[in-house]
């Protein structure tokens, strides 16, 4: 660990914090030199999000100490702002309603007597974005520029506090090459003139071209924190997945030769934020579990939405059992056999305030259950799911949002299978669920490969994919990026997924899909 | 009165009492009329308040499986007026074709289907357009008000006599001395508690209500059910409208009007969130008697002046909003 001298730079002692039961950072101890830029890498939930916020002063450590230039950070945002700390959020906070140079200045206006000077806040925003070698002009309406330029007045918002520290949570995410090129020399400009930068990001390759210094974060803690110069990518990506998974899967079984059940070609979802799917194609077939990798927001979610009817979609040709037809709606594809998974588990999957047997019958009900309610077969068949799912509470009229995530999740697993569908479509099918539970949910979709169904494990773990799939397609920017097959000895490596969904392969090596 | 359909286990003492807090206040009320007239426990007295309720209990049994789905319909009162007044224009022009009976009951299932084509409409603007609710129907209630108005021509659309002579039972008549309107309410209440309770509808509005895109995700018809509840409105005002008919024999353009905050209110009363996911019909039926009884203590004693009902009604609806509100808290 490098600390700064007392004093000087950012100084981060035992950061603690608790959400609920669950702890998200556990004794984080770091240090920020001015005119450093220190990458933060982790998975989603390692704690990366909760250290900007805690840094940035939108929330208090539960317990630890931050120091800014020797001064105890408050949890006040004016206030930490004012001590030159600024934090750019994956959210924008920006007023639609408004022009670019007012949206700039939000907050701290100028002129004098409360008038605001207008030309000079139009000159000062029109600098700003120049050194961003940005085109937006200054009088343009916030509502009618696209999300990449809603990022780069965020950034030129940012920069404008004139901050001696900067916090950016994913800036990248939305930007393109020539933007995200501006902000690296921007950020260079920035550390240069003695400013410190902390940033999260998921691209590896950005990590390395502006990073001084890599910091990974693992379940609440740092597992890395050295020099870029010192570690390669390979390096970064371990210390970020980093456990032993090995024991947690059935060996896989390679499935019976057999006719596809699903096939897509030229299918294309648009999306209201981020690059829309895009010809999109693939196959399912009985028996098979498919693993679907990509970074969150390259549009896994989107596009398998898109197939069962659950966002508009349209495809060049949808084929069924051998039946071409056009895409399922949402209750069509449940009718046929298709069974959606969502990632979202609290907000899309669960009647959180409704009773476990409520909720396992919910989708059964909708599909096939008579007019009235069967309040015997419901009871009767949420028991035996109970043991099939092991869904472990005292009571199954005790609320669905009172159980812990795993059980949670294992109720919603029970819900989604129980009209017996013959294909499977699991979004993060993982999330939130403690190492116990998640080997039985592998060893659960395991056996529904086992039983002849095609399955879709979509997920950002990617030693579950690794785990778990027969194939292994990898998403990237709206596009499948590539397909691979594990091999007949041995497994994929995470390496060979991360290249493809880290878009560091030239299209020449792409396979095609299959 | 079973709320077994998404009311689970583990709920404490205080919620329980929380959710039985409008039958308390309701027999509170009751002894509180008791106490303070002599004739508010007469037979007649009961069944006139619960015969007065009647048309409104309707509506709102209506209302309950709208707001229960997290929607809203502000256009009933607007909507009881246009279809009273479309009934009787049809009765009227078919009792040249036929027995004064015979036009009755035509015009009965005509005004029943108006009914039921109007929150169609309401419910297509919501659930296809993509429109609020609130704007839809307020909307709609602009609209259905000013039909009434052009076509009573700003006067009354009233009931040829040898239809009043028919149809009078259906407000005045009773039987085995209960009056046909409370009859219908009591069934028509009965129905709705179990529809909600019982049946897949009810539990798919409340669904829907408690969070539309798990139901969505769970493959509940989404559209078609939050279009039904508003189909159930419109069935419902018709049918309170084949009550009002006779009552009055004639609409004008001030018929109904604020009927649907008096609904409103019960139902909130009643128990059932204003927000959706929780509705109950025999809460409904509590807050509508507590509307009535209201009104009637206030009518009998004289402690108040009955002008003051209003602002004892408005009190009641707070207060019941204020109690929901720690309920969802705690």
């Amino acid at each position: 660990m490098q600390h700064s001298a007392s004093g000087s730079g950012l100084e981060i002692r035992g950061v603690t914090h608790f959400y609920g039961p669950n702890r998200v950072l556990a004794g984080i101890d770091l240090g920020v030199r001015p005119g450093e830029v220190v990458a933060l890498a982790g998975e989603n939930g390692a704690g990366k999000s909760t250290l900007m916020r805690i840094i940035g002063g939108y929330q208090a450590p539960g317990s630890g100490t931050v120091h800014w230039q020797g001064a105890a950070v408050p949890a006040d945002l004016h206030r930490t702002e004012s001590m030159g700390i600024t934090l750019v959020h994956q959210e924008f906070a920006l007023i639609p309603d408004m022009n670019v140079a007012e949206n700039i200045h939000l907050g701290r206006e100028p002129g004098r007597f409360g008038v605001v000077d207008r030309r000079k806040m139009r000159d000062q925003a029109a600098a700003a974005l120049r050194l961003l070698r940005s085109a937006i002009h200054p009088e343009a309406q916030m509502r009618d520029l696209p999300v990449a330029s809603w990022q780069v007045v965020e950034l030129a918002k940012a920069f404008g506090t004139a901050p001696g520290l900067l916090l950016m949570d994913e800036p990248t995410a939305v930007l393109g090459r020539e933007e995200t090129a501006a902000l690296f020399d921007r950020i260079r400009a920035f550390r240069a003139a003695g400013g410190a930068v902390i940033f999260t990001s998921h691209r590896l390759d950005e990590v390395r071209e502006i990073a001084d210094r890599v910091t990974v974060l693992r379940d609440g803690l740092i597992t890395m924190d050295r020099p870029t110069a010192e570690v390669s990518e390979h390096d970064i990506a371990t210390a970020m997945v980093g456990r032993e998974m090995s024991d947690l899967f059935v060996p896989r079984v390679a499935p019976a030769a057999a006719a596809p059940v699903l096939e897509v070609t030229g299918l294309n979802v648009p999306r209201e934020i981020g690059a829309p799917v895009k010809d999109a194609g693939f196959a399912l077939h009985p028996g098979e579990i498919l693993g679907v990798a990509g970074l969150v927001g390259s549009g896994r979610t989107e596009m398998f939405e898109g197939l069962v009817g659950l966002r508009p979609a349209q495809a060049a040709r949808f084929t069924l059992r051998g039946e071409t037809r056009p895409l399922p709606r949402s209750r069509e594809a449940w009718a046929k056999g298709i069974a959606y998974l969502t990632e979202d588990r609290k907000s899309r999957g669960l009647l959180l305030e409704a009773s476990q047997i409520l909720n396992a019958d919910l989708t059964l009900g909708a599909l096939s259950g008579g007019p009235l309610l069967d309040p015997g077969g419901e009871r009767a068949r949420y028991a035996k799911a109970r043991e099939t799912f092991d869904i472990r509470s005292a009571n199954p009229l005790i609320p669905a949002g009172r159980l812990s995530g795993g059980n949670q999740q294992k109720l919603l697993l029970a819900k989604t299978l129980a009209s017996n569908p013959g294909i499977v479509i699991l979004d993060e099918p993982t999330r939130g669920v403690d190492i116990g539970a998640k080997a039985q949910i592998y060893r659960l979709i395991a056996s529904l490969a086992a039983e002849g169904r095609a399955v879709v494990v979509i997920s950002s773990e990617l030693p579950e994919l690794i785990g778990l799939a027969h194939r292994i397609i990898v998403m990237d920017r709206g596009s499948i990026a590539g397909v691979i097959r594990q091999p007949e000895t041995g497994q994929v490596t995470e390496a060979e997924i991360l290249r493809l969904g880290l878009g560091l392969t030239p299209a020449s090596e792409k396979e095609i899909p299959a | 009165m079973s709320d077994a359909t998404l009311a689970p286990a583990g709920i404490s003492a205080r919620q329980r009492i929380g959710q039985l807090g409008p039958l308390i206040a309701l027999i509170l009320l009751v002894i509180l009329g008791a106490v303070s007239s002599d004739t508010f426990l007469t037979s007649e007295n009961v069944l006139n308040v619960l015969t007065r309720s009647s048309i409104i209990g309707i509506i709102a049994i209506g209302a309950t499986f709208v707001i229960t789905a997290r929607g809203l319909d502000l256009s009933v009162g607007a909507m009881a007026a246009l279809v009273a007044g479309l009934g009787i224009m049809g009765m009227n022009w078919l009792l040249a074709y036929m027995s004064p009976m015979a036009a009755l009951v035509t015009g009965m299932t005509l005004a029943l289907l108006i009914g039921m084509l109007a929150g169609l409409v309401n419910g297509s603007l919501v659930v296809f357009a993509r429109i609020e609710a609130f704007i839809v129907t307020l909307g709609t209630m602009g609209i259905m008000r000013s039909l009434v108005t052009w076509m009573s021509d700003g006067g009354s659309i009233s009931l040829d006599f040898a239809l009043r002579d028919v149809g009078r039972g259906l407000y005045y008549g009773a039987v085995l001395g209960i009056p046909v309107p409370v009859i219908i309410f009591a069934v028509l209440a009965a129905l709705g508690e179990f529809v909600m309770t019982r049946m897949r509808f009810g539990r798919h509005v409340t669904a829907i209500g408690s969070n539309p895109d798990v139901s969505r995700y769970s493959a509940i018809p989404v559209n078609g059910v939050r279009l039904a509840t508003y189909v159930l409105q419109g069935a419902c005002v018709g049918l309170a409208t084949l009550i009002y008919v006779p009552r009055l024999g004639a609409v004008t353009p001030s018929t109904g009007i604020l009927w649907e905050l008096e609904a409103i209110a019960a139902v909130i009363i009643g128990g059932t969130a204003l927000a959706g996911g929780y509705g109950r019909v025999w809460g409904t039926v509590v807050g509508v008697l507590i509307l009535g009884l209201v009104a009637n203590i206030l009518n009998l004693t004289s402690y108040f002046s009955p002008h003051l009902n209003g602002a004892f009604q408005g009190t009641i609806i707070v207060i019941a909003v204020l109690l929901q509100r720690r309920r969802g808290n705690t």
